[in-house]
């Protein structure tokens, strides 16, 4: 259980311990710059063709958006540069690209609504793009801010129990208020007050991945040194199954109470993943699925949201008019977009309810075709494969654990979100990180950002910077180092 | 730690693989599927704003579209008197579907024929918008226009169909009261509602296709079959004698049946079979049909194409004699009435057959259809469907046609010959009290026929119970027919 050195990419030569200057370490902030310039050509670009497309006229404000929305990334930028100089220079530009690309293809669904409603003569809806880009602007501060405020990310886990609570407190506060307050569209996941509504899941999510890597941490041995060996596999003693249980209930409670399918699915598995990077232990996995399945089967048998979500999914046209219509809408988009796409504004998105938030990711498939949406999906890969090797890199568990967790879970969500929407498994109301219209969302995830890129700068940095043991990484005790900040709470 | 993040690194490529597989089963491999999909509204929204193919009628345009600045781009305008062409158009609308030729020859309009495709593909490849093809009718423009407003011009509820004997091509088909096909297929979804309406609460139904749609007991035209049946079996000749008395009760019944007017057939105690038909007697041709038999009777409707039809290329409502069970209503169906029921455009089609030397031709509405580079994808060629009645019974019913026209009202010398046959036909609960529906079916120049018709009026058209086949009928056809031969 001993770090090993950490690979190439992440590794900084250390400067020969004389006192001759050390070359500067290379950051790869300039690539980082250029890749943002990139993002917002190609947002740009695709703004163009939205307008052009949609017969809007097209004028240089088009430019003055792109310029605006390098602005804003640039000031990200520039907080990464000041902040976390050694972060990862591929989290940001991904992050503005698929950014940007939503906030064109919101833009692009308002343009959309609006001439339907023109031509019902219905009063034209209020545009989405306006109110994310506020969002967007906002997550920015947010990002910039935890940037500044979380000097070292390891100061979370001292607060873990505290976060942890409020984000179970924060993930069942819908279950508890009445549905007028809470339910949207069938799922009771928000909390509505006048003029403001938030979808605590959201927040939840990263308060719990944060919880659970400082548990995992601290009671690690407790997970691991026990067990039985069975059919050539280490399971865990009954008595520490008792952690994943809990969650499982929680999940399950998310499921029965909130109809959220998505939700308990996401935490339930990031929760199931850390556990089994920090045991090291394929046991848990099988655990966690059989309890998955038996989750899944009781809930199919009790609930009728269940069972309806189970037999949309298996003939979404049996049932056409009323459950089937999303999905189906879906699949009548994605295929008409078939390899190469419409073209950018020149589909019929609109066709699909709830475009713009749950199936944005149609939206991709119909205007961009299979191209795009494959672009989008390996965008997403690169994004979680660049967390999962922050985490291979950072030398504490904690920061191990929360990169990990923070990266499998998009990599969930996005599974969820884009195998619902094509059918492969039954249709959740996720978003689609970073893309989908909504408020809740896009905060969230810049605050998962802003902790990713913190480990990640944590990962890279060279070890000098960070006076620590002068001795080389391979042989530095890491593990003790660790131990000593998280054994405080036990 | 290390290894189980690589496993779940690997895990993460896996999921997404995963669906890039299964998007691609969506994309590609199902999307044909999931395209043609009639529930897919986008193949629907893509019709409506890719330019639809003209229908016209000798160069006059009958429909077509143009570019409107909404969301459908393309607009289906009928400019040319709509009302008048309706029948055969139909109309084109998005709320409501097609009908007529509009839904007929949808996919040649709407460019997904077979026969555009590689213009489609060549469309794909040079990024063009694709384009429908066009419908050219075998409508005369002329003859179209004339019988619309001779139907119109008294109010009339009631059809015309003219026909080329010697082809089958359809030269008029109107039906009143119509309708203006441009209300349907307007873009402002309240108008069109509200005009929808309208026309399908109207009892008049002015959207009914009378011509093909409507089926109405022939009456008297019907001798025109009854006729041929007994020439062609050899049962008469026109020389037999039959009854001439003023009524006459059916077998097996006490219902009598008389004479139009309760008159005699002609002046003496029988009455020669061309004597019969000249003067339309009833009695006659009850005795005459009895003679026949239901068998004979049913075989020469058939082979004059009385029964289900195959579209022309709009679906033609099926006519029938009905089942004939006993002689009562064998002598009952002789004259017209009973179960016996005919289109319009099967009445016009047992004209055309004699005019045609009893050779029958299948009636048909589109004369080419072409790409939208007005090259021709397709020419109907005339179909023969069988001889109907040989060239002399043929000649037979002409002659005796001929003497029918003599007879009848408003009869004149004209520079040509029509060979007719009016009809009186009685319907309805109370048949007596029920201004009957008049008939005209006529072919000319009779020696050379050119023009086949057959008209109908209903419900005795401004005569009411007075009306006659001879009366109310017989001028629209003449006038439609002067229109068509003119100069001929």
């Amino acid at each position: 259980m001993s770090a090993p050195a950490p690979p190439s990419a992440g590794a900084f030569p250390s400067p020969p311990g004389g006192f001759a200057p050390a070359p500067p370490p290379s950051t790869r902030r300039n690539a980082e710059l250029l890749l943002l310039a990139f993002a917002a050509l190609i947002t740009t670009v695709s703004l163009f063709l939205v307008e052009a497309s949609q017969e809007q006229s097209v004028t240089w404000d088009i430019a003055k958006y792109g310029l605006a929305f390098l602005a804003l990334f640039g000031i990200a930028h520039l907080a990464v540069r000041r902040f976390a100089p050694f972060a990862d220079p591929l989290l940001l530009p991904i992050v503005a690209l698929l950014n940007g690309l939503g906030l064109v293809l919101i833009h692009r669904l308002d343009l959309g609504a609006a001439q339907n409603a023109k031509f019902n003569s219905d009063p034209i809806p209020s545009p989405d793009a306006n109110q994310q880009i506020l969002w967007t602007a906002l997550g920015m501060v947010v990002f910039v801010t935890l940037l500044i405020v979380l000097r070292d990310y390891r100061t979370l886990a001292r607060y873990s129990y505290t976060l942890g609570l409020v984000g179970l407190v924060a993930l069942m506060i819908p279950a508890l208020l009445p549905s007028a307050y809470s339910e949207t569209n069938g799922s009771k996941i928000w909390i509505r007050l006048p003029g403001f509504s938030v979808q605590p899941g959201e927040f939840a999510k990263i308060l719990l991945i944060i919880f659970f890597a400082s548990v995992l941490v601290a009671k690690r041995d407790l997970f691991t040194t026990a067990g039985r060996h069975m059919l050539g596999m280490e399971f865990p003693r009954a008595r520490d199954l008792g952690p994943i249980l809990v969650v499982w209930v929680v999940c399950i409670a998310v499921l029965v109470f909130e109809k959220d399918l998505g939700t308990s699915l996401l935490i339930f598995s990031t929760v199931l993943v850390m556990l089994y990077i920090a045991t090291e232990r394929v046991g848990w996995l099988i655990i966690g699925g059989s309890l998955l399945v038996v989750g899944f089967v009781f809930a199919y048998q009790a609930f009728s949201h269940v069972r309806v979500r189970t037999n949309t999914w298996l003939d979404p046209f049996a049932d056409y008019h009323n459950t089937g219509y999303q999905i189906s809408q879906s699949l009548f988009g994605l295929a008409t977009g078939g390899l190469a796409g419409t073209g950018l504004g020149s589909g019929r998105p609109n066709q699909v309810p709830f475009a713009n938030t749950d199936f944005i990711v149609t939206t991709i498939g119909e205007e961009l075709g299979l191209i795009g949406l494959t672009a989008v999906l390996i965008l997403f890969l690169v994004f979680v494969v660049r967390g999962l090797r922050t985490a291979l890199a950072v030398r504490d568990s904690f920061g191990k654990l929360l990169a990990a967790g923070l990266s499998f879970t998009i990599a969930v969500q996005l599974f969820v979100v884009v195998g619902g929407v094509t059918k492969l498994i039954p249709l959740t109301g996720l978003t689609t990180p970073f893309m989908s219209y909504g408020g809740s969302s896009l905060l969230a995830n810049y605050a998962l950002l802003a902790l990713l890129i913190k480990v990640s700068d944590a990962a890279r940095a060279p070890a000098p910077a960070r006076k620590k043991d002068p001795a080389p990484i391979a042989d530095a005790p890491t593990e003790l180092l660790r131990r000593s900040e998280s054994r405080p709470q036990e | 730690m290390n290894t189980p993040l690589r496993r779940v690194a690997v895990a993460v490529m896996v999921m997404v693989v995963a669906l890039l597989a299964n998007a691609t089963y969506v994309q590609v491999i199902k999307a044909d599927d999931y395209r043609s999909d009639p529930r897919n509204s986008r193949v629907l929204l893509d019709e409506y704003s890719r330019q639809r193919g003209q229908i016209s009628a000798g160069g006059t345009v009958l429909a077509s579209s143009i570019e409107t600045d909404d969301r459908y781009k393309y607009l289906r305008t009928y400019p040319t008197d709509p009302q008048a062409y309706a029948p055969a158009t139909g109309f084109y609308s998005i709320q409501y579907g097609s009908a007529g030729l509009e839904r007929s020859e949808d996919q040649v309009l709407n460019g997904s024929d077979s026969q555009l495709f590689g213009r489609r593909l060549v469309d794909l490849v040079s990024g063009r918008d694709p384009r429908g093809g066009n419908v050219l009718t075998t409508l005369n423009p002329v003859m179209q226009q004339v019988a619309y407003e001779q139907l119109t011009a008294k109010g009339y509820t009631g059809s015309v169909v003219a026909i080329e004997p010697s082809t089958g091509k359809i030269l008029t088909m109107v039906s009143t009261p119509s309708y203006d096909p441009n209300l349907l297929a307007g873009h402002d979804g309240a108008a069109t509602t509200r005009a929808w309406e309208t026309l399908t609460r109207d009892p008049d139904q002015p959207m009914l296709n009378r011509a093909v749609s409507q089926t109405y007991p022939p009456g008297s035209t019907f001798k025109v079959v009854v006729t041929a049946a007994a020439l062609a079996n050899g049962v008469a000749t026109p020389d037999d004698q039959f009854t001439a008395a003023p009524n006459i009760t059916l077998p097996g019944t006490s219902t009598t049946l008389e004479n139009y007017n309760g008159s005699n057939c002609g002046s003496g105690p029988t009455a020669s079979l061309t004597e019969a038909f000249r003067l339309s007697c009833n009695t006659a041709f009850v005795e005459l049909g009895i003679k026949v038999g239901a068998a004979n009777l049913k075989d020469e409707a058939a082979a004059f194409g009385i029964g289900p039809h195959r579209g022309i290329p709009i679906p033609v409502a099926e006519s029938t004699v009905g089942t004939i069970g006993d002689n009562a209503a064998l002598g009952q169906s002789s004259i017209g009435q009973r179960d016996v029921a005919l289109t319009p455009l099967d009445n016009a089609v047992i004209a055309a057959t004699i005019a045609n030397g009893g050779v029958r031709m299948e009636p048909y509405l589109v004369d080419q259809t072409q790409g939208p580079d007005l090259s021709v994808l397709s020419k109907t060629k005339p179909v023969s469907v069988g001889q109907a009645v040989s060239a002399q019974v043929a000649s037979q019913l002409t002659t005796l046609m001929v003497a029918s026209e003599e007879n009848t009202v408003g009869s004149r010398q004209s520079r040509y010959t029509i060979a007719s046959k009016t009809g009186t036909a009685e319907h309805g609960s109370n048949p007596r009290n029920t201004p009957p529906h008049a008939w005209y079916i006529a072919f000319a120049p009779a020696q050379n026929p050119k023009i086949a018709i057959a008209v109908i009026v209903e419900n005795g058209g401004d005569r009411a119970l007075a009306a006659t086949g001879g009366s109310v009928a017989a001028p629209i056809a003449r006038a439609v027919l002067d229109a068509g031969l003119q100069g001929g």
